[in-house]
This record gives C-alpha cells, sequence and structure tokens, in this order.
C-alpha cells in the first residue's frame, strides 16, 4: 500500500535538547479523509502534531506530504507546501480583529483573498458578525472559529488541528465537528487530536491512540470504537 | 503675560525636545521588545556605535587602524577621502542591518525559548562587545559629528516672540536641532506606524509580537522578523545617535541614554509605541519643569534623579504604564 497523503513516519524526538517525548510514533491521513488522534493528557499528541509541522527536530523519522520528503523543511516552507495549522494553545492574534485575523491567514497568499473569506464566513456566520471586534475579546468557542477560520485562509490541501473543541460546550463542539466533516467534503484533509475520544472516533476515518509517546493503537475509527480494550482504557467503558 | 510665565512655557518646549530624543531611544527597546520580548540593554550602545560609524565613515577613517597599525608597524589613519553625509548615513544603516542579522545569527537564534533573563544577560554581553568593537575600529577619543544639521538658537523665534513679555524677557531661545530633531523624530515615528500598519512586513511584525506560534503557522519566518526588527532597532538609534551626537559629540558616554530610556519606559509600558513617544515627552518636560521649579529652590541638579523617581512612583501605582498591557495573566 502506498504512503498516505501526509504522514509522520517513526518520528522520535522532543524539545530543543530535552528528553525524547515521542518514541518511533506514526501519525497521518489520507486524501480528503479526517484522522483522529486521541490518548491520556501528556501522551505527547502536540508534541506529534507540532514535530509534523516542523516546529521541533525529529531525531529520526521522516515527513512525508504527498510523496514528498519535507522533514528538513521549516514550518513557513511547509505552509507553502499547503499544509495548516492551528496549534493547540496560542492560535490566534488576540490584539487584531477578527478580519485582520484571517487577512493574517492569507499571509503567503498574493492572490485575491475576497473569495476565501466569504466561504469562511458562510462556513462560521458568527465571525461575519464579529469581523470588526479583537479576537482576544471573544468567546473560547468563537475564538477557535477563528483559528479554523483563519488556517483556512491559506487554502490548505491538508490541516492540522489540535483540539479544536477544547473549552466549548457541547453543542458547540457539535457543531464545530459538523463544520470540520463539510471542510473535509471539500477535498481538504484533516489531522485532528481531539479530547472527546468517542465523538471524534465517530467522524475518523482512521484514529491513531497515543500513549507516552508511542502507537497503543491503530485502525479504522469504528473499529477502534467497537475494540473493547480501547473502550476500556480510553473511552471510559 | 508674566515673564515667569514664559520663562515657564520656554523651559516646557526645551523640555519637550529633549524628551523626542529619550522617545527615540525609548521606541527602539519597544520595538524589539514586542516582538521577541528581548529587552535589549544594548540599544543605547548601538546609538553610539552607529554614531562612530557614520564619523567614521565621513571622514574616511580607517577602521581598526590602531590594531592594524600595532600588528604591521604601519602608521595609517585615514584613507583621504571624505564621504558625503546622506552617502555616508545609507552606509552606517547597511552595516546596522548586518548587526541585526550577526546578532540574530550568532546569538539570538540559539537563545529561543530561554527564560527572559537569560536574553536580557546576553543582550548586556552584546552591549559590551559592540562598545569594544566600536572602540577597536573606530578609536576612543570624542568626535565631532556635523551632518549638516542647523545648529544654534533660532533668532526668527527669539525676534517672533520678543514682544511676548517686558522689555526684560528677549524671546524664546529655541536651538534650531532641537527643531529639526523633533520634526525628524516625528517623521520617523508616523512612518513607523505607517509601515506597522499597513505594510505586509509590518503586519508579519505585529502578529509575531501578539504570538510567535499562531505567526509561525500562517507562515511567519520568526528569523526574517526578528532580523527585521533589530534593523529598525538600529535604524532608530542610528537617527538617536545622529542627533545626540550632533549636539553633545560622539563619546562613549552617549551609550548612557540608554539609562534614561528605562524610566521612560516604565512610564509608557514596555509594549508600547505611543508610550515610548509620550513617556519620553512627560520625561523631558517634567525633568525641565521639575528643575526649574523646585529644583532651584532645593540647590538644583534634579535632571539627574527626577526621571527615575518618576518611574519608581509608576512602579509603584501602575506598574504597567501609561499604555502597557495589564500585566495579569488572563485565566
Ligand atoms: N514546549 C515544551 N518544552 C518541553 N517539554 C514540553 C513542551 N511541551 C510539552 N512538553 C512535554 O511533552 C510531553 C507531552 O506533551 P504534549 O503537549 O505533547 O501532550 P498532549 O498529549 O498534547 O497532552 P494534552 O492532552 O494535555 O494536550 C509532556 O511531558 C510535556 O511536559
Ligand atoms: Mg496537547
Amino acid at each position: 500500500m502506498s504512503d498516505p497523503f501526509l504522514i509522520g513516519r517513526e518520528m522520535t524526538g522532543g524539545y530543543g535538547k530535552g528528553p525524547d517525548i515521542l518514541h518511533d510514533c506514526t501519525i497521518g491521513v489520507e486524501k480528503g479523509e479526517i484522522a483522529v488522534i486521541v490518548g491520556p493528557n501528556g501522551a505527547g499528541k502536540s508534541t506529534a502534531m507540532k514535530a509534523v509541522f516542523g516546529m521541533l527536530d525529529v531525531r529520526s523519522g521522516a515527513v512525508m506530504l504527498d510523496g514528498e520528503d519535507i522533514t528538513a523543511l521549516t514550518p513557513q516552507a511547509r505552509v507553502r507546501k499547503g499544509m495548516g495549522f492551528v496549534p493547540q494553545t496560542s492560535n490566534i492574534f488576540t490584539s487584531m480583529t477578527v478580519e485582520e485575523n484571517l487577512e493574517m491567514g492569507a499571509f503567503i497568499r498574493t492572490d485575491e483573498i475576497k473569495h476565501t473569506m466569504e466561504q469562511v464566513y458562510e462556513l462560521f456566520p458568527i465571525l461575519r458578525d464579529k469581523r470588526n471586534q479583537a479576537a482576544g475579546e471573544l468567546s473560547g468557542g468563537q475564538r477557535q472559529q477563528v483559528a479554523v477560520g483563519r488556517a483556512l485562509m491559506t487554502q490548505p490541501t491538508v490541516l492540522m488541528l489540535d483540539e479544536p473543541t477544547a473549552g466549548v460546550s457541547p453543542i458547540v463542539m457539535d457543531e464545530l465537528f459538523d463544520r470540520i466533516i463539510e471542510v473535509a467534503r471539500t477535498g481538504i484533509s484533516i489531522l485532528m487530536v481531539e479530547q472527546n475520544a468517542r465523538q471524534a472516533l465517530e467522524i475518523a476515518d482512521k484514529g491513531y491512540v497515543l500513549v507516552q509517546g508511542r502507537n497503543a493503537f491503530t485502525d479504522t475509527g469504528q473499529a477502534l470504537l467497537n475494540d473493547p480494550e480501547v473502550r476500556k482504557s480510553f473511552l471510559g467503558g | 503675560m508674566g515673564d515667569q510665565f514664559l520663562f515657564a512655557i520656554e523651559v516646557m518646549i526645551n523640555g519637550l525636545m529633549a524628551g523626542v530624543l529619550y522617545a527615540l531611544v525609548a521606541l527602539g527597546f519597544v520595538l524589539i521588545f514586542k516582538a521577541s520580548g528581548i529587552f535589549n540593554y544594548a540599544q543605547g550602545v548601538m546609538a553610539l556605535f552607529a554614531a562612530l560609524t557614520l564619523v567614521g565613515i565621513m571622514e574616511g577613517q580607517v577602521p581598526f587602524s590602531h590594531l592594524i597599525n600595532a600588528i604591521f608597524g604601519t602608521k595609517i589613519h585615514h584613507f583621504g577621502w571624505e564621504v558625503p553625509a546622506i552617502l555616508a548615513i545609507l552606509l552606517t544603516m547597511m552595516i546596522m542591518v548586518f548587526f541585526a542579522w550577526a546578532v540574530n545569527h550568532f546569538v539570538m537564534r540559539h537563545l529561543v525559548n530561554q527564560e527572559p533573563i537569560i536574553l536580557f544577560m546576553a543582550t548586556i554581553g552584546l552591549a559590551y562587545f559592540l562598545e569594544g568593537v566600536g572602540d577597536l575600529m573606530w578609536g576612543s577619543e570624542i568626535k565631532t559629528l556635523d551632518v549638516g544639521l542647523p545648529q544654534g538658537g533660532s533668532f526668527w523665534i527669539e525676534d517672533m516672540t520678543a514682544g511676548l513679555g517686558s522689555d526684560n524677557f528677549f524671546g524664546f531661545f529655541i536651538d534650531k536641532l532641537d527643531m529639526v530633531a523633533t520634526v525628524i523624530a516625528a517623521i520617523l515615528v508616523v512612518g513607523l506606524v505607517v509601515f506597522a500598519q499597513y505594510t505586509k512586513q509590518g503586519r508579519a511584525m505585529r502578529a509575531v509580537a501578539d504570538d510567535h506560534q499562531a505567526a509561525l503557522s500562517v507562515g511567519i519566518s520568526l528569523n526574517y522578523i526578528w532580523v527585521l526588527v533589530w534593523s529598525l532597532a538600529g535604524f532608530v538609534a542610528l537617527v538617536a545617535g545622529i542627533m545626540w551626537g550632533a549636539k553633545s559629540g560622539v563619546q562613549f558616554s552617549l551609550s548612557l541614554i540608554a539609562l534614561k530610556a528605562l524610566p521612560v519606559l516604565m512610564l509608557g509600558g514596555f509594549t508600547s509605541i505611543p508610550g515610548a513617544i509620550v513617556g519620553g515627552l512627560i520625561i523631558g518636560v517634567g525633568e525641565k519643569i521639575f528643575e526649574f521649579t523646585v529644583g532651584a529652590a532645593i540647590g538644583g541638579a534634579t535632571e539627574n534623579w527626577f526621571a527615575y523617581m518618576l518611574a519608581l512612583l509608576f512602579l509603584v501605582f501602575r506598574p504597567q504604564g501609561l499604555f502597557g498591557e495589564k500585566i495579569i495573566e488572563r485565566v
């Protein structure tokens, strides 16, 4: 079988000169699919995402995008290759307005961005109403929408989301998941970390369970949901 | 109008002009601090180094001539040409950009994610290093800097305002250099604000100031932005160095203006460009007025400590400064 569209393969590494956090960890996503990473706090989910985005050096392993080895590229070079990333924390520009955030999202683009912004406003109507408000004044759920919208502004081919539903109510979470599915239907691959494992795996084509920087289970979302061991340890029975 | 009142106004105007220089130096601090969280202790020395380099280039001095003479037993000092001020300023600016690149490439890049105190100490090292290099390159004697800015009091203003008071009042004495400095500083500030607000690079700079990680994730190169802000700070240092040098000669005490910028920052807030300007003006005017009113009564020389007293009061009652963001972490 050929490689997935985006894959961080057997990555080992950590922060700076510190100890390894990831140990032969593999995560990836097929074109137009949704892949979900779950696992306990501190498992290294965010670290794995940052490694795929190039924010920390991997000591061994490789990151491949569409068959090309991008392990040595800087994050800004990866953005130009079509990767969008929404970090778990500090993912918006708080002193800028919502609209300026979206414009910043299109930083690397030189063509007309009006159309893409219109699409983002259609996806997240609340952002249109708040477009002249400082992003730092928004609620948690609205901030996440700004962050995801901002990432879409680059017109990425693959979108990496680190806990996009952190700190939002169950209703808003369902909303956000619906939006994410909508985005995936347009052909954008989605690689996302989720705390709400059960709901996330339900919409996932592929799931990864990480424990202590290692792959504990890897399967389709449905298979993981049905796996008694995964249910017992990670889905609360 | 009473003469006393007119004198007070004159003092105030002159204070404003001194304040402009404080503001310029403080501005250099704010630029770097906002974008990288580094408190650049070397900002004052950068102004000194820029001024030294400018004089050296204009007078056709051979850089490192002492060193060269000591090693090879030669006796060279000057190339024997003079470089026009404009060209020399451009060359100096190029050197400041190179300096910005070198600082980032050899020092700051390796200290990413370090504690602020470590970054601060690195800039202390940088300050002494740069002072040493400046000394070695251009020699340590006091130099005069004349880039053709007007000097001396303005007779026009004196004549125009002489009629305001009694026969004992001879009109406002205002230094032409101060006026030019004010205009240039104002242009510089407006230019920086326009740059930050409306250009792509300026916006990227603001984005980095807002959040490093978010900036990375939209494809901004942090290294590029850091070289950019250090270059801008170098440019601001050059302008401040020219003003100060034209006023009091280029000498190593110039690097001490950085110490005056500290209270300005405490007043204005470390992250606010308008704060640096307003803080500079308040301290410039404040210390002159204080000297004029209270200083005479208590023996003078209040200008040495007034700024720090004011800053201390601010530290106690409004630690984030006039314009700074609240130093309370959002929870
Ligand atoms: N910037 C950092 N520098 C050094 N160590 C870090 C850094 N960020 C995280 N770590 C360490 O890496 C390990 C994994 O953290 P990581 O953030 O990847 O976990 P996570 O699975 O995303 O957890 P959570 O569910 O809480 O978001 C932890 O032990 C953490 O202390
Ligand atoms: Mg995490």
